[in-house]
């Protein structure tokens, strides 16, 4: 059972000033002022390091790229070698895990950490994630609105979902939160100033955003390895996706990379970068043969990736119904349209 | 809207395009999405208006789409454009693709390169009037700011490479981010790998932009690619007097040797 408590907006440089003087970066999302030549439709919240509240976007709906950039980042140095005669060293490039708190995700951001660590965790563990994991302490912030692209509500998730959090915040009025007390580490930001954080006396249950689910996910696991040999289903919605990796980029869930050398001369690091699997390369055998040629095959294995084969072989799904990638898609491919479609068809 | 679907209707019925590409309604009242017509039926949903943006010759080098047989290409200028850019390129067969011009409600056909060729003659030219005072901007702002724009800009770049599936002249089968012995272009997304992969981009289409401004319109991050093409595209025009996209003279011009050029240094 977790505790309840009072958090006034107020008390958040308070409580950042505690936060930051323990040794703790804090990330949360600000809005991006525009630049001098912005186009005007361009409206832009982005996670950021930040020291006080003043700059935090309260009331975003989503970030353009997701918060798994804190766990995962979009590039990463592994190692460092050099090249001398027929001798080759290398130097081992251990990963950065500061203490962060990662301040005012949504419910649906703080549920990715899920998948992720799944991911990263299933079988040797992985050597930069984890360190990063462990010292990450998730503040969510319930959602008071959504749009029309969020279907949290869908994929086991919702508004005020406190999975992955461990404090969750939600807006009781314009000047304070109710926090609800998750885990140890959040009973340990508490224990910083626990001096802000006061008893909550039957407080009234909040408005929260309404997100009506679209169809049901453990139904559409089970269904989807009966649609796979059906390439027709998948060639019809992938008619219009051009094949980029921007959904995949930014979505909080994603987690595939690629890993490259790159070298000077006789030097040169080992990287590992965010890919993509509806990149035509990403399968793209050496002698030349690509078991996935076609972009309805790259689709589908997107689909299945993130509603089938997650579930079945991690028990989380790969999707926590942000709407990220189809707010970002150029050509307005609709992943919750889409699968709606799927778990509507007859099996 | 009624002509259009009027139009890819007949076209249907006889058999002279199996497809017609064009647009439809999207996830939001600002969307459209690409559509792709192959049945009567199916074209009461095409639309043609202002959301209409994406630049569709994009889909004329996707297999998925070839494999549909002949297709009808709802176009806007700059698709037009793109397609005598094709034709200059050696990308396209003259009568490969019917484009369709919808202009005060009226669709015109345009079957070859010399109907498109004619039809772009009488369409007005050059930037308008709000690029061209973005432009006046740019170059009014001293060199240090002007580079803190572009850092700022392309920080944001994930190279997740929406701008080149996009981009209907980014048609390479092996673009040079995929080439790595030697590695031309760093691969992490950091402040010089970021800027390397935009820079060599608009250098590659200098020359060879249509300014359909898809690129701008599919990055996620919303940098202004289409401003930094449109920027390389003006010195082309300036220098070259090219203007790519309005005739199938094959006129390379940072791709060509001339025994003239003004610059002593190739001479």
């Amino acid at each position: 059972m977790s505790e309840t408590r009072i958090l006034q907006k107020a008390s958040l440089d308070g409580l950042f000033a505690k936060l930051t003087a323990a040794g703790r970066r804090i990330v949360a999302p600000v809005r991006q002022s525009a630049t001098a030549l912005e186009q005007c439709h361009a409206e832009r919240v982005e996670f950021e390091e930040v020291t006080t509240a003043q700059k935090i976007a309260a009331d975003y709906i989503q970030t353009i790229r997701p918060p798994k950039g804190a766990l995962f980042p979009r590039y990463e140095q592994m190692l460092r070698f050099k090249i001398g005669g027929k001798e080759v060293q290398a130097e081992e490039i251990k990963p950065e895990a500061k203490p962060t708190v990662l301040f005012g995700l949504h419910p649906c951001d703080a549920a990715s950490f899920a998948t992720l660590k799944a991911v990263f965790t299933w079988d040797s563990g992985d050597a930069y994630f984890e360190p990063k994991l462990a010292h990450t302490t998730v503040i969510g912030l319930s959602c008071t609105k959504g749009d029309a692209y969020c279907f949290c509500t869908s994929v086991g998730g919702g508004p005020g979902d406190t999975r992955g959090s461990d404090i969750l915040l939600t807006p009781l009025d314009a000047t304070k939160y109710l926090a609800e007390i998750l885990t140890d580490k959040g009973k340990a930001v508490v224990a910083l100033a626990p001096e802000l954080f006061t008893p909550a006396n039957g407080q009234a249950a909040p408005a929260l955003a309404k997100i009506a689910p679209r169809f049901a996910a453990d139904k559409l696991s089970a269904k989807l390895p009966a649609l796979f040999p059906k390439g027709e289903i998948w060639l019809e919605q992938s008619l219009r996706c051009i094949g980029c990796g921007a959904c995949a980029y930014v979505c909080p869930t994603c987690s595939c990379f690629d890993i490259q050398d790159e070298r000077q001369r006789y030097s040169g690091v080992r990287l590992r970068c965010w890919d993509s699997c509806g990149f035509g390369l990403f399968t793209l055998h050496a002698s030349g043969h690509n078991p996935r040629p076609k972009q309805s095959e790259r689709w589908r294995q997107r689909v299945m990736h993130k509603f089938s084969y997650q579930p079945e072989r991690l028990g989380v799904l790969g999707c926590v119904g942000c709407g990220r990638c189809s707010r970002s898609c150029p050509t307005d491919m609709n992943l919750a349209q889409h699968v709606q479609s799927l778990a509507e068809m007859p099996a | 809207m009624e002509a259009l679907q009027q139009k890819a209707r007949t076209l249907l019925q006889s058999g002279a395009v199996k497809v017609v590409i064009g647009y439809t309604a999207g996830s939001d009242a600002e969307r459209a999405r690409a559509l792709f017509v192959r049945n009567g039926e199916q074209t009461q949903q095409l639309i043609w208006d202002d959301r209409c943006r994406q630049n569709l010759a994009a889909y004329l080098i996707k297999p998925e789409v070839r494999a549909l047989g002949k297709p009808a290409l709802v176009a806007r200028t700059a698709t037009l454009r793109t397609l005598l850019q094709y034709a200059v390129e050696n990308q396209l067969a003259d009568e490969a693709v019917l484009a369709l011009a919808v202009a005060d409600g009226q669709v015109v056909e345009l079957p070859n390169f010399a109907a498109i060729e004619e039809y772009l003659a009488k369409q007005p030219r050059g930037l308008t009037p709000e690029q061209q005072q973005e432009l006046a901007k740019m170059e009014a702002l001293p060199l240090e700011e002007r580079w803190a724009f572009w850092s700022a800009e392309l920080q944001r770049c994930v190279k997740c490479y929406a701008c080149r599936a996009a981009c209907p002249l980014c048609y390479c089968d092996r673009c040079i981010v995929e080439v790595n012995q030697p590695q031309w272009i760093p691969v992490a997304s950091d402040p010089l790998g970021n800027l390397e992969w935009n820079v060599v981009r608009a250098m590659h289409l200098a020359g060879r932009c249509v300014d359909c401004g898809s690129c701008a319109d599919a990055c996620p991050e919303k940098i202004r690619l289409d401003l930094l093409n449109r920027v390389a595209a003006q010195e082309v025009l300036t220098h070259f007097g090219a203007e790519p996209g309005y005739s199938t003279r094959k006129d390379y011009a940072l791709a060509a040797y001339k025994p003239d050029d003004k610059e002593e240094f190739i001479r």
